[in-house]
């Protein structure tokens, strides 16, 4: 059984959009559960901290399955460059492993224990920063480029250690923040909507701060995608991206101070403000990269599977994937409401 | 020091640590995905409720168990890249779309459907949490398929050439999934995780039934150990069945692993079924052994003179190292066996109506409860070690898939791994454990008559009882055991299928709030 729509279709930039796609989901879906376990230490008290795991109890399996799709996609589709990617960024990768692990356990043991309560607190805030970092490090790292030979990974183990990549790392940790504080606007009332809001202006402002930082460090880097980002037409193309930046986080600001006053309507625009804010970012990046898929030595067309390969995905994701942000949409919508604290099995 | 450091064989021992962990997890959480589904089932269809207790108890076990299962899981689907680039670089175009179906057709509906099957008791209606524990039993099993699928491809690889540069391209996909060892592989493993399931969840039961503690679960326990020994009477002989057949395709695709699980090194007719031996791959022959005679030339080709192939046959770099793969071969028929016998011993108490009253066999059921995970681990070692030095056999070397990593950094994440996953596994092992010992809960209130119809969920009923009484919640939170053993040792007569009036259960209360004044809880505010 075979098939093949390599000579009708332009199945490597498909797939190079697919996966693209399945990381922003990815951000925007596990950034705002990254996010709650970040402002978790900060929480008012302990039933506060119920509440806000309970908010994404019952979806960070999924949306961190997103992530899983980013990387299975990537080796069925571009298997050379998940080889270099990830094994040129072993160390980030496996720490950011080691989070994943901390904060998933938490949400299983947390309510089952009592006396050690602020373990799994910890574990749930430490897990959660160290996985929003590394991927923040992860993404600078790749802007910045990976060598390759011979089709492996020809940098050195510690390539990933640099000022760029660790104020990525930071950007990464202050926009997850904000999503997950814009998210339990949207999910809770009273006191903790209003500590929410407090947060979100906080994590906005980290944002703001992170996202100077970047744009003058961008410039030494001089690679050629920072290079196509300070050209002469690029630059007038792209000009909107900062400035519509700034304005959502006026926009954003005001919102949240109405909600610290008096509350309740419109909740959900901060969330959207700030999915748009990562929309923005991830067009940015793309437009860096494009069209590497290992900045700046292999295209995606080079290191793209056969053609049967990716045709008999295509299928595969062509019919799933429908079905799967249905059944998603679903599980958001069983789940919609404000969230308890009490433990729910 | 760091120089004489091999960084193939550390990402070996790192692959090998972190699958074996992960692999216990799904284990469970494939049989009791299934076990969950069938007791809702069977709550719809009766309506009596020591169903829907049965099943809020294990869902717990389950939730643990699952997790693990994900986080190791998502360590497994990265390893690849860090670990085996050149592998995933070589056969991506193959294995990569394998993987990327499961995630596809799987892991996002176990995923999804987990929330609703946790969290969506007294959300949604009856019907949808059951279809919702049954769709995530169903997606454990597609998932199984798919990994299966993958893995056989590497042992007995068919349907795909090899290009100018040496990479992996499919030239058909159903011989690609459905390879030769494939039907064998998957029937056998989620057999495997049928039955060990099956022993943990009657080992639990058996306990009940043996523990004074627990006397107000009886009626739990015996609804346990009675399926769990209708699993063992049935699937234990089935899968030695399975096990032999898989055995004798090996022979047929894989010939030297065979050699090293039975310990053969020259051809040889009518060999020796070897119960002990201690393999010497470097003088390449046996020390110590104990066999029975022409019994592996009998199970292996049904015929006591028939061909059993030998080690020598390839040269010693290309043989598999032969100890682990012996051993562990032992201890996974061992461990069968034992399956098969308790069966046995299952099937005659039944008919002799003893099967809830014998201390030695409750005992038995008791200590069996852990040893299908032996199995499983000593099968995949039996499998994986069976086929080096190659990872995808015959076509590709282990030396020639590892990403050109140092060997300190993967030393050191190995270190890292051992030292998180013991404590998370502690952690996991500890809560199940506790879990266990605290007992279904005993729903025997008005109230939770209201859970169990769905009529409203858990947690708003818990909350209203804390509003008529606050020290209810320490009756329902499992804290210790200390409230435990008091409250239970006078509700022995308690039958749970059918509710305690309105009145004794104000007295239960009462008297459980008297005696453990320090359980009280500080009700949340709202
Ligand atoms: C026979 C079954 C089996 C085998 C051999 C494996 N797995 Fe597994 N895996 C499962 C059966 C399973 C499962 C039952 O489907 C799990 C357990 C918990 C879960 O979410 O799904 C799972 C979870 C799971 C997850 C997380 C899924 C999620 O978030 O929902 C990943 C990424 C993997 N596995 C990947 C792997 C890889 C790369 C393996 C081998 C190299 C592997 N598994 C062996
Ligand atoms: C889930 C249970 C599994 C266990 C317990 C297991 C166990 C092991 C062990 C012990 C090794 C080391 C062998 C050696 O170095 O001598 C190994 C290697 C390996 N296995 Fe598995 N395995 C499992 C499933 C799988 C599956 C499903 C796949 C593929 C999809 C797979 C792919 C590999 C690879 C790529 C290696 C590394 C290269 C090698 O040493 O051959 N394994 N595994
Ligand atoms: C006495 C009966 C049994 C026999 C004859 C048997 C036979 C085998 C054989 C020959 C293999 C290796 C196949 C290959 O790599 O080509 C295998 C693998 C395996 N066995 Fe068994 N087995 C038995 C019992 C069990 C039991 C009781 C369990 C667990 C509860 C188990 C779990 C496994 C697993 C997980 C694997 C690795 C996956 C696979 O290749 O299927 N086995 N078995």
């Amino acid at each position: 059984m075979m098939f093949d729509y390599s000579d009708t279709l332009n199945l490597p930039l498909i797939w190079a959009g697919l996966v693209a796609l399945a990381v922003f989901i990815y951000a925007a879906l596990d950034g705002f559960d990254l996010g709650c376990g970040l402002l978790f230490p900060f929480a008012p008290s302990d039933d506060a901290r119920s509440r806000i795991m309970n908010s994404i109890a019952p979806f960070w399996d999924g949306n961190e399955t997103w992530l899983i799709l980013g990387g299975g996609g990537l080796l069925a589709a571009f298997p050379v460059a998940y080889g270099v990617i990830l094994s040129g960024l072993y160390i980030p990768v496996i720490i950011m492993l080691f989070g994943l692990i901390f904060r998933g356990v938490a949400f299983e043991l947390r309510f089952k224990s009592n006396s050690s309560l602020f373990v799994w607190d910890l574990a749930f805030f430490v897990g959660s920063f160290l996985a929003a970092f590394m991927q923040g490090v992860m993404l600078a790292t790749i802007v910045q480029g990976m060598p390759v030979e011979n089709r492996v990974f020809a940098g050195g183990g510690f390539d990933w250690l640099t000022p760029f990549s660790l104020l990525g790392g930071l950007a990464v940790v202050a926009g997850y923040a904000l999503h997950g504080s814009t998210w339990l606007i949207m999910k809770t009332h009273g006191d903790l909507q209003k500590w929410a809001a407090l947060a979100a202006e906080y994590a906005a402002l980290g944002l703001a701060a992170a996202l100077v930082a970047l744009s003058i460090v961008t410039p030494f880097l001089d690679t050629e995608g920072t290079r196509r980002l300070y050209q002469f037409p690029n630059m007038l193309f792209l000009a909107p991206l900062p400035v519509i930046t700034v304005v959502m986080f006026f926009w954003m600001r005001n919102t949240l101070k109405v909600i610290q006053k008096r509350a309740i309507r419109r909740e959900y625009l901060p969330f959207i403000l700030s999915f748009m804010v990562f929309v923005l970012g991830f067009v940015g990046l793309i437009f860096t990269v494009f069209p590497y898929i290992i900045p700046y030595e292999m295209t995606f067309e080079q290191a793209a599977a056969t053609g049967p390969s990716l045709s008999i995905m295509l299928i595969g994701a062509g019919v799933m994937l429908p079905i799967i942000l249905a059944y998603t949409a679903f599980g958001y919508y069983v789940f919609r409401g404000k969230s308890d604290a009490e433990p729910m099995y | 020091m760091l120089d004489a450091l091999d960084p193939v064989l550390l990402a070996r021992i790192q692959f090998a640590f972190v699958i074996a962990f992960h692999i216990i997890f799904p284990a469970l959480s494939i049989g009791l995905a299934s076990f969950l589904a069938v007791t809702e089932f069977q709550y719809l269809r009766t309506g009596k409720k020591i169903y829907a207790s049965i099943y809020k108890f294990w869902v717990k076990i389950f939730a643990v168990s699952f997790g693990l299962g994900v986080v190791s899981g998502v360590v497994m689907a990265y390893q690849f890249g860090t670990n085996w680039a050149v592998f995933a670089d070589k056969t991506g175009s193959i294995i990569g779309p394998l993987l990327a179906f499961e995630t596809l057709t799987a892991f996002f509906l176990e995923a999804s459907f987990l929330g609703i099957m946790l969290f969506g008791w007294g959300r949604v209606s009856k019907k949808m949490h059951f279809a919702s524990t049954a769709i995530v039993a169903f997606g454990t099993l597609i998932s199984a398929t798919w990994i299966l699928a993958s893995n056989s491809f590497m042992q007995t690889p068919q349907g795909f050439g090899i290009d100018a540069n040496g990479l992996l391209y499919p030239v058909d996909w159903l011989k690609i999934v459905f390879t030769p060892s494939f039907p064998y592989r998957l029937a056998h493993m989620v057999t495997a995780a049928f039955l060990t399931t099956a022993f943990v969840v009657g080992g639990v039961g058996a306990f009940y039934l043996l523990s004074k503690k627990h006397q107000h679960v009886k009626k739990h326990a015996k609804i346990m150990l009675s399926m769990a020994m209708l699993m063992a009477v049935f699937v234990a002989p089935l899968q030695v069945f399975i096990g032999d057949l898989h055995g004798i395709n090996t022979l047929e695709h894989q010939p030297l692993k065979v050699s090293a699980m039975e310990g053969v090194w020259e051809d040889e007719r009518g060999a020796p079924l070897l119960l002990f031996a201690i393999p010497d791959q470097e003088n390449q022959m046996n020390h110590f052994e104990i066999g029975i005679p022409k019994l592996s030339s009998i199970i292996l080709t049904h015929d006591p003179n028939g061909l059993v192939p030998g080690l020598k046959r390839a040269a010693p770099e290309d043989q598999p190292p032969v100890l682990p793969v012996f051993f562990s071969f032992r201890i996974m028929v061992g461990i069968g066996m034992l399956m098969l016998l308790t069966g046995l011993i299952s099937a005659y108490m039944f008919l002799r109506k003893k099967q809830f009253t014998t201390r030695w066999f409750l005992k038995l059921w008791v200590g069996m409860a852990p040893l299908g995970f032996v199995a499983i681990i000593a099968g995949w070692f039996t499998t994986e070690i069976g086929r080096q030095p190659w990872t995808v056999y015959n076509v590709l070397r282990t030396e020639d898939s590892i990403s050109p990593v140092m060997a300190e950094q993967v030393l050191f994440t190995l270190i890292g791994f051992i030292v998180i996953y013991t404590a998370v596994f502690g952690a996991g092992v500890y809560f199940i454990i506790k879990t266990i010992r605290s007992g279904p809960q005993r729903y025997d209130s008005g109230r939770d008559e209201a859970i169990y119809d769905h009529t409203f969920s858990e947690e708003y009923a818990v909350k209203l009882a804390e509003q008529i009484d606050p020290s209810s919640e320490a009756e329902t939170a499992d804290d210790g055991d200390e409230g435990f053993t008091e409250d239970s040792s006078e509700s022995n007569s308690t039958d749970l299928s059918t509710p305690k009036t309105e009145s004794s259960h104000k007295a239960d209360l009462d008297e459980s709030s008297a005696q453990d004044p320090s359980n009280k809880p500080t009700p949340p505010k709202s």
